[in-house]
């Protein structure tokens, strides 16, 4: 399959227009505009504190922009609840990895199917038939998702006692349960070895190519990033500064001076 | 907690399928052994028990500090309490209209505070339990009769056909009740919407998330929860055959709270043992009453530092999925 050419004649998945989110006197972002194209792998870099995070908390409606408007596939989503996005196709993993801890493997990544499944009270209460169907189904596809990311042994492990870099992959595996158009990854790879950050690329440029999903990313990293991305948006205190592919990015003096230049402080 | 031995007597429990089979006999044929004082204690076992799955769904399954639960047992005791006397409503039929009403009452009450976390709604819902209380007492419309309370509660039944009067009748009635609230809730458990409560006990945000609607399953777990306590209510208002405030007070909030926490949150065999504790302990013990809540506390205490999920907590793992029919399971890859 031949690499898609960046920014070209893609649609346009996810939109950002001049987003402005204030906290206190402190604005972490403004005015910032986005635009991820459908089937790409997006990154959204920058240093410590320059909102990228509050850019994809905005996205994922877990905060309300002040200003601006947040458009997914067309439509404006800004300041909808996170479950409603999810249910739309936006899915997303936490920076500070996020799981339900005291639940197995397998329950965590069933959370992903909530909003694709509709069995309400009474057909839970009486188990009708509809219910033991779409239930044994909402399995299945957990259960898929589970050994795609490699976790089939511990799928009945409690999520709290799997190493960290399986944790990673479960949330992503949630997150893919939900089937999303758009997979919304913060800071993947960090916390993670150079093999498991290796083997985490070729996971999401695997996956890119086999299902129809777009993937934006928060990245430290910076071999991951010019790895596997397809666009480039530089943040810094609260701005974009600039955008483009890796190789224009990597050139790019104003992001040196902003970014490159105090890249080997790690966040968190 | 999951990780470490199971006690003794959850091995016993666990280890055969005989057990379930061995309690309920010793649980059918108990009153026909028992004088009607030890029958009403395991009747009041039973209240308890069927309090104290209530609470463990708002307590238990979602993690919703609820220190005003007695409030929601106090409107379907004086439900049935004043829709009885006033009226001749039949109690039987009053069972489920105290549990709508208090299901009603925490819809309204519950929508506005759902959103506080932690120790915040635990104040709130105090609040909230402390002013059903009152209110009680102040005898609004002349309805709940102040301090004294509703008297004159007829027994359940079905017209004369069939009438709950006797303490063995009323330990079927309870114990029936609460079978069928525990086998209920055990299938919620492993429903979408048994585990989108887990998932937000676990970590809200990351449930909101994952595409849970953590808003209307904290409130449905609270809506459930009091009509469960509102049930509860009434079958304990139609045994005393009457109604006061200070069978409601926050004393009553905080026993249903130590049975979730002494039970295990979450686990319905553990309801059961907390029930238990709280409602047969004192009578075991009665010559030892004055140092009643000295040992009350101290196992309180003890629970926290060695066992802090409960003397029975939920097991997780596969069993958490009812089996799939007709599918085998797919062998390890």
């Amino acid at each position: 399959m031949p690499e898609p050419s960046p920014q070209k004649d893609a649609p346009v998945i996810l939109e950002t227009r001049a987003i402005t989110k204030i906290f206190g006197g402190l604005t972490a972002v403004s005015n910032f505009d986005l635009s991820v194209h459908a089937g790409e792998i997006s990154s959204l870099i920058g240093p410590n504190g320059a909102g990228k995070t509050t850019v994809f908390n905005a996205v994922t409606g877990i905060y309300r922009p002040e200003e601006g408007r947040i458009l997914f596939n067309g439509a404006d989503i800004t300041g909808n609840a996170p479950h409603r996005i999810v249910a739309r196709g936006i899915a997303r993993t936490f920076q500070n990895i996020r799981l339900f801890a005291a639940m197995t493997c397998l329950e965590n990544v069933m959370a992903g199917r909530h909003c694709r499944t509709s069995a309400g009270l009474w057909a839970s209460l009486f188990q009708t038939a509809g219910q033991k169907k779409e239930e044994a189904r909402a399995v299945e596809i957990a259960e898929e998702r589970i050994r795609q990311v490699g976790l089939w042994k511990a799928r009945n492990d409690l999520a709290k006692n799997i190493a960290y870099g399986s944790r990673r992959m479960l949330e992503i595996a949630r997150a893919l349960a939900t089937d999303p158009t758009l997979l919304v990854l913060d800071e993947p790879s960090s916390g993670l070895n150079p093999r498991e950050t290796e083997d985490l690329m070729d996971f999401l440029k695997d996956l890119i190519h086999r299902e129809k999903v777009t993937i934006l990313l928060i990245e430290h990293d910076m071999n991951m990033v010019m790895g596997i991305s397809d666009w480039v948006t530089v943040m810094d205190g609260g701005q974009k500064i600039a955008e483009g592919t890796p190789t224009e990015i990597y050139s790019n003096p104003r992001v040196i001076e902003a970014y490159l230049g105090a890249a080997d402080d790690e966040e968190n | 907690m999951e990780n470490k031995a199971p006690s003794r007597f959850t091995t016993i429990f666990r280890s055969g399928r005989h057990s379930l089979p061995v309690i309920l006999g010793i649980f059918i044929l108990y009153p026909f052994f028992a004088g009607d004082y030890y029958i009403d204690i395991a009747f009041f076992f039973g209240i308890y028990a069927l309090l104290g799955l209530s609470l463990n769904l708002v307590l238990g399954e979602v993690g919703l500090f609820d220190l005003g639960h007695a409030g929601f047992y106090a409107i379907g005791a004086y439900t049935t309490a004043i829709l009885n006397t006033q009226f001749g409503i039949p109690v039987l039929l009053l069972l489920p209209v105290s549990a709508l009403a208090a299901a009603l009452f925490a819809f309204i009450v519950c929508s506005p505070i759902i959103h506080l976390r932690g120790d915040y709604l635990c104040i709130v819902t105090i609040g909230m339990g402390e002013i059903i209380r009152l209110a009680l007492i102040n005898n609004p419309f002349d309805l709940t009769g102040g301090p004294n309370g509703v008297f004159g509660i007829d027994f359940p039944g079905f017209g004369t056909l069939f009438v709950i009067d006797s303490s063995i009748k009323f330990y079927f009635f309870i114990w029936l009740v609460v079978g069928l609230t525990a086998a209920g809730l055990l299938r919620l458990q492993k429903s979408r919407i048994g585990r989108a409560w887990n998932y937000i006990r676990e970590d809200e945000t990351a449930a909101g998330a994952a595409g849970i609607n953590v808003r209307s399953h904290k409130l449905l777990s609270f809506v459930l929860g009091a009509a469960i306590a509102g049930a509860a209510g009434n079958i304990y208002a139609v045994k005393l055959m009457g109604v006061s405030p200070e069978s409601f007070t926050f004393w009553e909030s905080c026993l249903m709270f130590c049975i979730v926490l002494i039970g295990g949150m979450g686990s319905v065999p553990g309801v059961l043992i907390g029930a238990a504790f709280v409602s047969l302990f004192p009578e075991i013990f009665r010559p030892f009453a004055m140092y009643r809540m000295l040992v009350f506390g101290t196992v309180m205490i003890l629970m926290m530092m060695f066992r802090p999920g409960g003397a029975w907590p939920r097991k997780r793992g596969e069993s958490a999925f009812s089996p799939l029919p007709g599918k085998a399971r797919q062998s390890d890859a």
